[in-house]
């Protein structure tokens, strides 16, 4: 075995800390203002590119590229952040990230670029990412993908891998009813929508920054346009849910009164 | 750029220059700089650290972001101007020319402000002979030196954001935000470069989970531009001392909110109104008007406000709520809020500007001009000058040492406006000292006289502005009273400001949900306030003793962020996850230590913080 290839779809969300407001826009539903939003990488994508480049450290020989399609200027920012944490190539696609883009487009330009990446070896990939986005919660774009590259062995809602002797992949699912499910698939290709993991976000690290943006800087700069639309589908209207604060901050508060005061507060309405 | 790990636990790199800090001080210097090394028509700048690749210019932040300052801009722009000809405003989001600017004394409709005998007289002859409207004057003339009327109206944050991505288009400099830079690295009176913040930790800063010692940057240049209450340019004024006659004597804080103005407003964009009188006398508002119907509105409290209990929030709510204003904001909705520290000792301030291995620029280097009020531009341009002068020493392959970068880079600043204008500026805010009026007074003679003439002394350490409760509300509130309520707010683990504002007569705060929230609810929805876990506590009190006979725990009251409240045995607690670095605590801690500048209260280097581009 000479490490996978692990190709990591993931692009950047408005921060979800931000309040958000959709708006009509003359390329279609958008979020207001949303050029003055900080953006940070999709947290699902985030979990898929951690534990990526966990598998990577373990196996010898794999490689992780982040394959993302957003505005060229916000890619920038974002990876300078997410550039601290994990070692990864970047490979850019300059395009809306919107959470109204049509997935049929951004599938196509993804697998695309995928089926372009230099020495691409279908027996070594991996195709991760998030099981669904911050900005809109539709989950089928990384399926599509795997449809359009002919990756049948797909698995949503993934909270582990594990590599078998052999070469085997353990692949744990999330199910209904708080449950998971175990599969096993031979082996690469194959794609994973990952839900949380069990990772932890890693720490900031400035030799993997500096190593990083080594090739971030010239990836954002070839960064070809990915012009993805709306698909020709008419949104009505758009909405978030409405937001209800009262808030306070009180530590230590046991579980059982947290529960109480929540119980309360919904009876209210 | 070189690695090595020199040992088991901490790593350590080596690159040419680091800069601790991403403000507009930094962002000028980074522009100019990065020019330069992009520039394939001239020669190119090698790295000493990596021979062979370009110069290894990095840039480390605090904030999780790049555009998480805080400011109320409204600047001239001339330093910003000058490094951007074609500048755009339109191409900044929430940026405007200024459009018109007035000055406005306000009146109090509330009857709760504590102002002067002399000062209640003058409100009556305004209200006698004058048509006021919405309990406020529009002053019919102001002086040509507070004028901003050829400029421009930011928000920081997106003037940042704007800027770093210009400068990180030029692939030749790294900024690195959500990364804490502990402590320069001293040898002697040389700085050899930077310790990054140690990752998983506790809160005493003991290895946990994730241990990840704080990385040794080595530079043969540091530039600290991590603002006046940052961790490594208050280190370098304890090591280095202050030039003579300089010293840090004067702050502020400034506190403001973002909102989006009603539909049917009729204040259009680039409308700056700067306000004074009220809520209390000592603070100075305004109201800038962005594009797009948003506005920034904002209070700065400054230390020589006697009062223990300088609330700037509370302070904040009723300043929106004054009639001039609330004509405006009444339907208009938070979108963001923040706070900052302002050192408005300016050029008094000013510490050692350079040394080996090491140049400071930014308000940390005291460029801001309090009688123009004004400080973006300058620290910008501080920024621009060094920059200038590193290129002309990297170009000459000499050194970076004191005296190099004196002829190249202070030499420089002191020929600039700044320099000029900061020495008009230096005293004039010293007849604040003696009340308002003749603040107000010493302002205008040190303008008008550029800078030769004067009202007022030296403010003392802040730490001896502080007075006592009883004095403040004297007339008002009578001592055994004020006891009782201090006892009450004990028990309840809660500042004093809300229940004393309440009995002077401050109404309570009729709170709409949309301008008038909580204070905690400004954090969550405005200011969007996090921390990562695995950092120390970076506000730290250091000796419980002298906290629990401080009796005043300032600190407690004007903690912009309610991070610091009121703790068991007298010692406040601190929460790291609410705190927004605005440092005000920092200069209103009245313990001051023995002999020394410092106080009982150590604002270290820490993480986290606002989470808004806006403001």
């Amino acid at each position: 075995m000479s490490g996978y290839q692990i190709v990591v779809l993931g692009s950047i969300v408005p921060d979800p800390l931000q309040t958000l407001e959709p708006v009509a826009t003359a390329q279609g539903p958008g979020l207001k203002n949303e050029a003055m939003l900080p953006h940070v990488l999709d947290p699902w994508a985030g979990h898929a590119l951690y534990e990526a480049a966990h598998l990577a450290a373990k196996v010898p020989g794999s490689r992780v590229t982040l394959l993302a399609l957003g505005p060229k200027a916000k890619l920038q920012q974002v990876m300078m952040a997410v550039g601290q944490k994990v070692p990864f190539e970047l490979v850019a696609l300059d395009g809306p990230a919107s959470g109204f883009t049509d997935a049929h487009d951004v599938s196509a330009k993804l697998a695309e670029a995928v089926g372009k990446l230099p020495g691409l070896d279908r027996s070594r990939l991996l195709l991760f990412g998030g099981w669904e986005s911050a900005s809109r919660g539709a989950g089928v774009t990384l399926q599509m993908v795997g449809e359009r590259l002919g990756i049948p062995d797909q698995f949503q809602g993934v909270d582990a891998l594990t590599v078998q002797d052999g070469g085997a992949l353990e692949i744990l699912e999330r199910v209904e009813g708080g449950k998971h499910q175990v599969s096993v698939c031979a082996g690469p290709p194959a794609v994973l929508g990952w839900a949380t993991g069990n990772l932890p976000e890693p720490k900031n690290n400035p030799q993997v920054g500096m190593a990083n943006m080594r090739g971030v800087m010239p990836a954002l700069q070839k960064a070809p346009p990915a012009p993805v639309g709306t698909g020709g589908v008419k949104f009505e209207s758009v909405a978030v849910p409405k937001v209800t604060r009262e808030t306070r901050i009180v530590k230590d508060l046991s579980p059982d009164e947290i529960a109480r005061e929540i119980v309360e507060w919904i009876e209210k309405d | 750029m070189t690695t090595e790990t020199d040992s088991p636990a901490r790593q350590s790199m080596t690159v040419d220059i680091a800069c601790v800090g991403f403000g507009p001080a930094t962002a000028g210097f980074l522009t100019t700089l990065s020019r330069r090394l992009a520039d394939a028509a001239r020669p190119p700048l090698e790295s000493a650290a990596s021979p062979g690749l370009p110069l290894q210019v990095l840039c480390y932040e605090r904030a999780d972001d790049l555009g998480f300052g805080v400011s109320g801009v409204v600047t001239r722009a001339r330093a910003i101007r000058a490094a951007f000809p074609d500048l755009d405003p339109s191409q900044i989001p929430m940026a405007a020319p200024v459009r018109e600017e007035k000055v406005l004394y306000l009146l109090d409709p509330v009857g709760a402000s504590r102002r002067a005998v002399m000062l209640r007289a003058a409100d009556r002859t305004l209200r006698a002979f004058h048509r006021i409207e919405d309990h406020a004057f529009q002053l019919p003339w102001t002086p040509a030196f507070l004028h901003k009327g050829d400029g421009l109206i930011f928000s920081l944050g997106q003037l940042m954001q704007w800027v770093s991505a210009q400068v990180m288009a030029t692939g030749a400099v790294q900024i690195w935000p959500g990364t804490p830079v502990a402590e320069a690295l001293l040898d002697g009176k040389a700085v050899r470069g930077v310790r990054l913040l140690d990752q998983g930790v506790d809160r005493q800063g003991r290895p946990a989970a994730g241990y990840l010692p704080g990385m040794d940057v080595r530079a043969a240049l540091t530039v600290v531009a991590d603002g006046p209450v940052g961790a490594v340019g208050r280190q370098l004024d304890d090591a280095l001392g202050m030039p003579e006659g300089h010293a840090r004597r004067e702050w502020a804080v400034g506190m403001k909110l973002v909102v989006d103005l009603p539909e049917d407003t009729t204040l259009p964009a680039g409308t700056v109104l700067h306000t004074f009188g009220f809520p209390e006398p000592e603070i100075f508002g305004f109201l800038y008007v962005h594009p797009d119907r948003i506005a920034s509105v904002g209070i700065f409290v400054p230390s020589w406000f006697e009062s223990p209990t300088r609330t700037s929030y509370r302070y904040l709510q009723h300043y929106v709520q004054h009639p001039a204003l609330w004509r405006h904001l009444q339907k208009a909705r938070l979108r963001s809020w923040g706070a900052k520290s302002i050192l408005e000792s300016g050029r008094r301030g000013e510490p050692f500007l350079c040394g080996d291995g090491f140049a400071r620029i930014g308000e940390g280097s005291g460029s801001t001009n309090v009688l123009t009020s004004s400080g973006v531009d300058e620290a910008f341009a501080t920024g621009v000058q060094l920059a200038e002068g590193v290129i002309e020493l990297l170009e000459a392959g000499q050194p970076f040492t004191r005296e190099n970068l004196e002829r190249a880079y202070v030499a420089r600043r002191r020929q600039s406006w700044v320099e000029g204008e900061g020495r008009v500026a230096e005293k004039a805010r010293d007849g604040f000292q003696r009340g308002v009026v003749t603040g107000l007074m010493g302002m205008a003679l040190a303008g008008f006289s550029r800078g030769r003439a004067s009202l007022g002394e030296e403010p003392p350490h802040p730490a001896e502005q502080v007075g006592s409760l009883e004095a403040f509300y004297a007339g008002k509130i009578p001592p055994d009273e004020i006891a009782r309520i201090r006892a009450d707010c004990e028990k309840k683990g809660v500042p004093l400001h809300d229940a004393l504002m309440d009995r002077a007569g401050w109404s309570p705060i009729p709170m709409d949900g949309q301008v008038l929230v909580s204070q905690q609810d400004a954090l969550l929805m405005g200011g969007k306030v996090q921390a990562p876990a695995g950092y120390a506590d970076h506000v730290v009190f250091l000796d419980p003793q002298l906290c629990r006979g401080c009796g005043k725990r300032v600190c407690v009251e004007i903690c912009s962020a309610e991070a610091i409240r009121p703790g068991q045995g007298g010692t406040p607690t601190f929460d790291r996850e609410k705190c927004v670095h605005c440092g005000a605590c920092l200069w209103s801690c009245p313990t001051r230590l023995p002999g020394s500048d410092r106080v009982n209260l150590e604002f270290r280097a820490g993480a986290g913080g606002l989470h808004s581009a806006e403001n």
